[in-house]
C-alpha cells in the first residue's frame, strides 16, 4: 500500500475546464487548448505514488505545474479529473468535513514564503494547527514546544515571524507542519526562498528530521541540485506532465527523452554519484598462480600496461606493471614482491566526490572493493577528473571508450 | 435633446407619496423609535457625566493612544469647548457621530465582510457605495425628513448612508489582501471557513478595518454638521444660525468647536488602527 497514490490527475484553468479536458482526452497539445479554447492545462494526467517514509521529489521549472500538482493531493486547487489517495482513502471524493479532518489528521504542509501568521507569535503559529482542532491548550503548548524545539527555535518561542530571519521562519514553517503531528508532510518549494547556505543546513535538517521521524514526504522544488540531494525518488514534470519517476542515479544515468536529459547535464554528478555507478569491470585479471608470462601475454592482448592480481577468491592483491611483470619473468622474482600493493581503494557507496582528491594524487586507477576485499570493479582516473572539467556528455564518451 | 419627456420627477413623488411612505411608514416609524432612543440615550449620557470627569477620561484615552501631544491638545480642545459655551452643542454632535458610526460600523462591516468572500456580492455592493457615496447629500436629506420627521434620526440615517462606505470597503480590501499564501497555510491545516474567517483573515484586515472606522468618523462628523439643515442639534445648528444672522463670531466658534472635536476624533482612532499593527 502506497502513503499517497495519485492517478491520471488533472488540472485545467480557465472558462471551460471541462471541455479542455476533453481535449486533453482527444490528444491536442497543452498550446493547442490554450489557442482554442483559453483554457490552461495546468496539470496533465500525472500519476505516481510515494511510499511510507519516502522522500519524493517533484522537480520542475516555472510553470511547470509542479506547485499545482502538490495543491491537489490536499486539494488546495480542485482537480478538474483524477484520483489521489491517502492510506488508500480517497481524498478526491471527500465531502469539506471529511477534507478538513483528512487535512488536520494526515496532510502537514510546509510553503515556500513560509505563509506565517504575522499576527501570532512563533508559538501561536505552531500551535495554531493543534488549536484549531480544539486540541487542549496545555497539549497544544506542549507540542508545539516539542516541534519548536525539533527544528532548534528554542527560546523564539513568543517571537513575531517578522523578527526572525528567513531560515528561521522556514523552521517555524517547519514546526508548525511537525506540531500536527501527521505522516505526510507537503513541501511546496520549501527552501527555494532561502540563501544558499541556509537552504543546504535546511535540507540537511530536513533529512535528519525525516531520519528520525520517518515521515513521508512530498517535496517540490525547481532545483535540480535539491532534488538529487533530497529525493528517494524524483518525478520530473514538465509542461503539466510528469515525464520520468526514478532515483537520482536512474535519472542522471538513463534520462528518459532530450528534455531530461538536457536538464541533467550540467549536474556535478560527483555529488551525486558513488563509487560503484562510475567503476567498470577491470578487463583484465591474473592471478599469482599464472605466472608473471601469462599476465605479459594478457597485457599484450587488451594492449594495457598494468594488470590487476587477484588471489584465488577474487580478493585483491595490487596491481601489476608491464616493467615489473619483465624484471619477475627475467630475474625469476616472484610476482608478490614486485606487485604495487600501494594502490588506492575505497567503497562502492564513497561519493564520486570524495574521490577527486585521490584521482589528483595517484597515478593508477582506484580500485573498489567490497567489505571482504573482493574486486568489484575500478575507476580510471579519467572518468573522475575528465567530468569536472567537461562534462557528462564527453565523460560518458571517455568511460566507454 | 428633449424628443420625450421623461416624467422622473412625478412619478417618483407618486411612487413615495402613494406607496411607498403608506405602505412602510409603519416599519419606519418603529426604526424611528429605536434610533430616537439611542440618540436620546447616548446624548442624555454625554451631558450627564460632568464635563470636567469627560474631559479626563478623553484626555486619559489620548494620551493612551496617542501620546502627550494628543493629550495636552485634547485637554485645550475640551478647555475651549467649555469656554466658549458651546458644550452642550459638542455633546449633541458628537452622540449623533457616535450613534451613526455604530450603525455604520454595525452594518458595514458585515457587509464587507461578504463582498470580500463572495464576488458576486461585491459586484452588488460596489456600485450601491459609489452610489451613495455620490449623491449630493442635500437629495437624501428630503426623503429621510419624509421618512424619520425632522431631528435627529433623519440625521443620523443621512450620516450612516454618507459614513458607512468607507467601513464596507476597507473591510473588503483588508480582507482580500490577506496574502494567498497566509490562507492556504491556515487552509491546509484543517480551518473552516469560519475558522479561517476568525482567526487568519479578519484579524489581519484589523489595520485597514480600523482605516475605515477613522474614515466613517471623519465623514459622520462632517455630515453631522450638514445635518443640522434637518432640524439636527449641535455644532451644525450653532454654524446655521451664524449664517441666518451673518454672526461672523458666532459662526467661528461653532466652526472651531467641529475642528477641535475632528482632531481628537481622527488622532484618537488612528491610534487604535497604529496599535493593532
Amino acid at each position: 500500500m502506497s502513503k499517497i497514490s495519485v492517478s491520471d490527475i488533472t488540472k485545467v484553468f480557465g472558462p471551460n475546464p471541462k471541455q479542455g479536458l476533453e481535449r486533453l482526452n482527444q490528444g491536442y497539445s497543452k498550446d493547442d487548448i490554450l489557442a482554442d479554447t483559453g483554457n490552461t492545462v495546468g496539470v496533465n494526467r500525472a500519476s505516481f505514488d510515494v511510499e511510507e517514509g519516502e522522500i519524493f521529489v517533484i522537480m520542475g521549472l516555472s510553470g511547470s505545474g509542479k506547485s499545482t500538482l502538490i495543491r491537489l493531493v490536499n486539494r488546495l486547487i480542485e482537480p478538474t479529473s483524477g484520483h489521489v489517495y491517502i492510506d488508500d482513502e480517497e481524498i478526491t471524493n471527500m465531502n469539506k468535513d471529511e477534507l478538513i479532518e483528512a487535512r488536520r489528521q494526515k496532510l502537514g504542509m510546509v510553503f515556500q514564503n513560509f505563509g506565517l501568521f504575522p499576527h501570532r507569535t512563533v508559538i501561536g503559529n505552531v500551535a495554531y494547527g493543534l488549536e484549531i482542532q480544539g486540541v487542549e491548550k496545555e497539549e497544544q503548548i506542549e507540542k508545539a514546544k516539542q516541534s519548536i524545539a525539533d527544528v532548534g527555535l528554542n527560546g523564539y518561542e513568543n517571537s513575531y515571524p517578522s523578527e526572525l530571519s528567513g531560515g528561521m521562519q522556514q523552521r517555524v514553517g517547519l514546526a508548525r507542519a511537525l506540531a500536527n503531528d501527521t505522516d505526510i508532510l507537503l513541501m511546496d518549494e520549501a527552501f527555494s526562498a532561502l540563501d544558499p547556505l541556509i537552504r543546504k543546513d535546511m535540507q540537511d535538517e530536513l533529512l535528519r528530521l525525516q531520519k528520525r521521524l520517518g515521515k513521508t514526504v512530498l517535496f517540490i522544488t525547481h532545483d535540480l541540485d535539491e532534488a538529487l540531494k533530497l529525493g528517494d525518488r524524483i518525478a520530473i514534470m514538465k509542461d503539466g506532465q510528469i515525464v520520468q519517476i526514478g532515483s537520482s542515479e536512474e535519472i542522471l544515468e538513463n534520462p528518459a527523452n532530450d528534455y531530461v536529459s538536457n536538464f541533467v547535464k550540467d549536474v556535478d554528478r560527483s555529488k551525486v554519484l558513488d563509487a560503484s555507478q562510475v567503476m567498470r569491470r577491470p578487463e583484465v585479471l591474473t592471478t599469482y598462480k599464472n605466472g608473471p608470462r601469462t599476465a605479459v601475454r594478457k597485457m599484450e592482448e587488451f594492449g594495457a600496461s598494468s594488470i590487476f592480481v587477484v588471489d584465488r577468491d577474487e580478493r585483491f592483491q595490487g596491481l601489476l606493471t608491464i616493467d615489473d611483470a619483465i624484471r619477475s619473468y627475467k630475474e625469476d622474482i616472484p610476482m608478490e614482491d614486485v606487485l604495487k600493493r600501494d594502490v588506492h581503494t575505497t567503497t562502492p557507496d564513497t561519493a564520486l566526490n570524495d574521490l577527486i582528491g585521490i584521482a589528483v594524487d595517484t597515478k593508477y586507477p582506484i580500485v573498489v572493493l567490497s567489505e571482504d576485499n573482493k574486486l568489484l570493479g575500478i575507476i580510471s582516473r579519467v572518468s573522475i577528473l575528465s567530468g569536472l572539467v567537461l562534462g557528462k556528455e564527453h565523460d560518458e564518451e571517455v568511460t566507454e571508450a | 435633446m428633449n424628443y420625450f419627456y421623461f416624467p422622473l420627477e412625478q412619478w417618483t413623488n407618486t411612487f413615495v407619496n402613494e406607496w411607498f411612505l403608506p405602505t412602510f411608514s409603519s416599519a419606519f416609524e418603529s426604526i424611528s423609535v429605536v434610533l430616537n432612543s439611542f440618540v436620546d440615550f447616548v446624548t442624555n449620557t454625554l451631558l450627564f457625566i460632568p464635563a470636567e470627569l469627560f474631559t479626563l477620561i478623553l484626555v486619559l484615552i489620548a494620551w493612551r493612544l496617542g501620546g502627550k501631544g494628543l493629550a495636552f491638545f485634547t485637554l485645550i480642545g475640551m478647555l475651549y469647548l467649555g469656554s466658549v459655551d458651546i458644550w452642550e452643542e459638542s455633546m449633541n454632535t458628537l452622540s449623533i457621530v457616535i450613534v451613526s458610526t455604530f450603525v455604520s460600523l454595525v452594518i458595514g462591516i458585515p457587509v464587507g465582510i461578504f463582498s470580500a468572500m463572495n464576488n458576486k456580492v461585491q459586484a452588488i455592493v460596489r456600485p450601491t457605495l459609489d452610489f451613495m457615496q455620490t449623491l449630493p447629500s442635500f437629495v437624501y436629506l428630503i426623503p429621510a425628513v419624509l421618512l424619520f420627521g425632522l431631528g435627529g434620526v433623519s440625521a443620523v440615517i443621512a450620516t450612516f448612508i454618507f459614513a458607512a462606505p468607507p467601513a464596507v470597503r476597507m473591510t473588503n480590501l483588508g480582507i482580500r489582501h490577506v496574502p494567498k499564501e497566509v490562507i492556504e497555510a491556515s487552509k491546509a491545516f484543517g480551518s473552516t471557513s469560519k475558522q479561517l474567517l476568525f482567526k487568519v483573515q479578519l484579524p489581519l484586515a484589523v489595520p485597514s478595518i480600523m482605516a475605515g472606522v477613522n474614515q466613517t468618523i471623519m465623514l459622520s462628523l462632517s455630515m453631522a454638521v450638514i445635518a443640522s439643515m434637518i432640524g439636527a442639534p449641535g455644532l451644525g445648528a450653532t454654524v446655521l444660525t451664524s449664517i441666518s444672522r451673518v454672526n461672523i463670531g458666532l459662526g467661528l466658534v461653532g466652526g472651531l468647536g467641529i475642528v477641535v472635536l475632528a482632531i481628537i476624533l481622527d488622532r484618537i482612532t488612528q491610534g487604535i488602527g497604529q496599535n493593532t499593527k
